[in-house]
């Protein structure tokens, strides 16, 4: 059918994308925060944007391709920029971890205020095994690690429902950071250097010509990043997804229909652990260090309110979120300590307008 | 003899909410259970269930349902409705189906990730089935199948929940109060629909809670009576409801 809008929409959201990670003074970035509050409201009002995601799922493949060739277009353009690319790959690594948080809160119901704590359990085996290892094998150990660690909260977390087994992930997210802090072998306080990522001999830290060195990170992130969507796009679109919605909808309807809620709990939160530690080891290797404070439980809220901001249990809803809480504080430097102000208040706004999120979840279709 | 309870007892407490239930129910019967508010009807569907803890027995076929849980009592063959609709609102027609549907299906990590191509043939067969069984319950119901059962009307939730339960096909049906909500038309299409799927499931023993009287005594070939958690009455509808002291349970004593 027909691509047109669905091509407008990319080309529309790669060229803001663009404006917006090129955009140096206040008055640009205000300029086109603003744009966006009320630009994508009357855009919604004549059913531009409806039009424009029909298209594409109408054109699946298509529709990836035109994706595919938009993200390359604009990792072209910013091939040089150390600080654009920085933040395009901090934005892929969180996708990834927050993608795990999906799994848990987002299909099974089980609230993770420990996120950070996941990422730093990868962020730490990276410190740890990175000069010792081939990094694939570092980035696959982290990622157990993180859910072997988790599996110490499976326990406390099938005995308690809602708020209370909320308050024991914020407990452990909290007990994380003090361990990590005493810790002597672990760096304490100062935390620990992480030897640059290398994946098949490739060595992501020399750049490849005048392209800043983050760029390889934005490939491999990229990389990651597909492979993460893929994975939760297959688990949510097949029996085990169907299991987690209903261990999060109604758990004596579980039980009298033969669903074992525990089982499909635990492998909630395993997986997503997984995620959180795989993108952690990944995003520790790129920025070169980990430390206590990287991890705390600000960090943790940050996780949690990109899953909700952008539509709890949309996959493409969590890619736009992490954008938006990660380059926007960023963008907004020069404001200093009212930046976070202001994109708190953003945040809230959006939410007031849209309480489902940016892009709610829609019903399961399986293969469509 | 599928189901042959003996002393019965569930307590909370002080409250003795059932108390001593003896209850035989044959294979492809169908049982009315009645009796006032709080009469201790619902606590006994979860205590077959599985969702309460149970004294004395409840053997079903070759299995002790007291001393099992829930998932692996659904496993026997034991499947139920709800008083108040239990349906999981945001999923589908088809989701909420294939819910019930769980013992049929392969919930491999693997297979479910992997497996693709085999995913979809089950996917493809399962779909065939729910619209097979939406059918007999409602043909336009079948046409919003995808669709998310918060938009649906009072009598297709009810007839979805009672496809959930019946999708598995199980041996004993238990059913809560089916006609909750709904008016007389409405309870008289949907038990005709009810013996349409029970005729397809040989030997399917059903029992069924309602206040509606005359439902009780078209569908049912026996019926019981509970009060304060006791059985009072067994027999035909007509000779229950010919009984003195149903009569005083139900209109108390002047």
């Amino acid at each position: 059918m027909n691509l047109i809008p669905g091509l407008i929409g990319i080309a529309a959201i790669a060229a803001y994308s663009y404006l917006f990670l090129h955009a140096e003074s206040q008055g640009a970035v205000l300029g086109l925060v603003a744009l966006a509050a009320v630009g994508v409201p009357i855009l919604g009002r004549f059913g531009w944007i409806g039009q424009a995601s029909r298209s594409l799922e109408n054109n699946q493949a298509a529709g990836r391709v035109v994706i595919a060739v938009a993200l390359a277009a604009l990792v072209w353009l910013f091939r040089e920029e150390n600080f654009a690319m920085l933040m395009v790959a901090s934005v892929l690594f969180y996708t990834v971890a927050c993608l795990g948080l999906t799994v848990q809160f987002g299909y099974a119901g089980v609230v993770n205020f420990a996120g950070a704590a996941f990422l730093g359990v990868g962020g730490y085996t990276s410190a740890m095994l990175a000069p010792h290892l081939p990094h694939v094998l570092v980035l696959a150990i982290g990622g157990l690690l993180a859910a072997l660690v988790g599996s110490i909260l499976i326990l406390p977390i099938l005995r308690t429902r809602g708020h209370y087994a909320a308050l024991i992930t914020v407990a452990f997210g909290i007990l994380f950071r003090q361990f990590v802090e005493v810790n002597d072998a672990l760096g304490g306080p100062q935390g620990l250097q992480v030897k640059g990522m290398s994946l098949f001999g490739w060595d992501l830290n020399s750049p490849i010509g005048e392209f800043s060195f983050y760029t390889n990170y934005v490939v491999a992130g990229l990389a990651l990043t597909a492979l993460a969507f893929i994975l939760v796009r297959r688990l949510e679109r097949s029996w085990v997804g169907l299991n987690l919605d209903a261990v999060r909808l109604d758990e004596t309807a579980c039980a009298v229909f033969g669903i074992d809620v525990a089982r499909w709990k635990i492998l909630a939160f395993t997986f997503g652990n997984f995620f959180a530690g795989v993108a952690g080891a990944a995003y520790a290797m790129m920025t070169g260090f980990v430390a206590p404070n990287s991890f705390t439980f600000a960090d943790s809220l940050i996780m949690v309110s990109i899953i909700l901001l952008g539509g709890l249990g949309n996959a493409w809803g969590v890619a736009l979120a992490a954008a938006i809480m990660l380059v926007l504080p960023e963008k907004l430097q020069a404001l200093q300590e009212y930046r976070f102000l202001l994109y708190a208040v953003l945040v809230i706004v959006i939410l007031m307008a849209r309480p489902q999120g940016l892009i709610p979840r829609r019903s399961r279709e399986y293969f469509s | 003899m599928i189901l042959k309870c003996a002393g019965l007892t569930v307590r909370f407490g002080g409250l003795v909410a059932l108390d001593r239930l003896d209850l035989v129910l044959a294979q492809g019967e169908i049982l009315g259970l009645i009796g006032p508010n709080g009469s201790g009807k619902t606590t006994f569907f979860n205590a077959l269930t599985g969702l309460y803890r149970a004294a004395g027995s409840a053997a079903f076929m070759e299995h002790e349902l007291t001393a099992m849980k829930p998932q692996r009592i659904y496993g026997a063959g034991i499947t139920r409705t709800f008083q108040r609709s239990r349906l999981a609102l945001p999923l589908s027609v088809f989701d909420n189906i294939m819910i019930g549907n769980h013992r049929l299906l392969h919930h491999g990590l693997w297979f479910n990730l992997f497996r693709r191509n085999a995913l979809r043939a089950e996917l493809q067969a399962n779909i065939e089935k729910a619209r097979a069984l939406v059918a007999t319950f409602s043909k336009p119901l079948v046409e919003r199948l995808f669709d998310p059962v918060a938009g649906l009307s009072m009598i297709d939730r009810r007839r979805i929940e009672i496809c959930r339960a019946l999708v598995s096909e199980p041996r004993l049906l238990l059913l809560d109060e089916p006609s909750a909500g709904m008016t007389h038309e409405e309870t008289r299409e949907l038990m005709d629909d009810i013996l349409l799927v029970r005729e397809r499931l040989a030997g399917l023993s059903i029992v069924i809670i309602e206040h509606e009287m005359n439902v009780i005594e078209r569908v049912s070939s026996r019926c019981a009576v509970l009060n304060y958690g006791r059985k009072i009455a067994e027999g035909s509808y007509a000779e229950v409801s010919a009984s003195r002291e149903v009569q005083t349970a139900y209109l108390g004593t002047d």
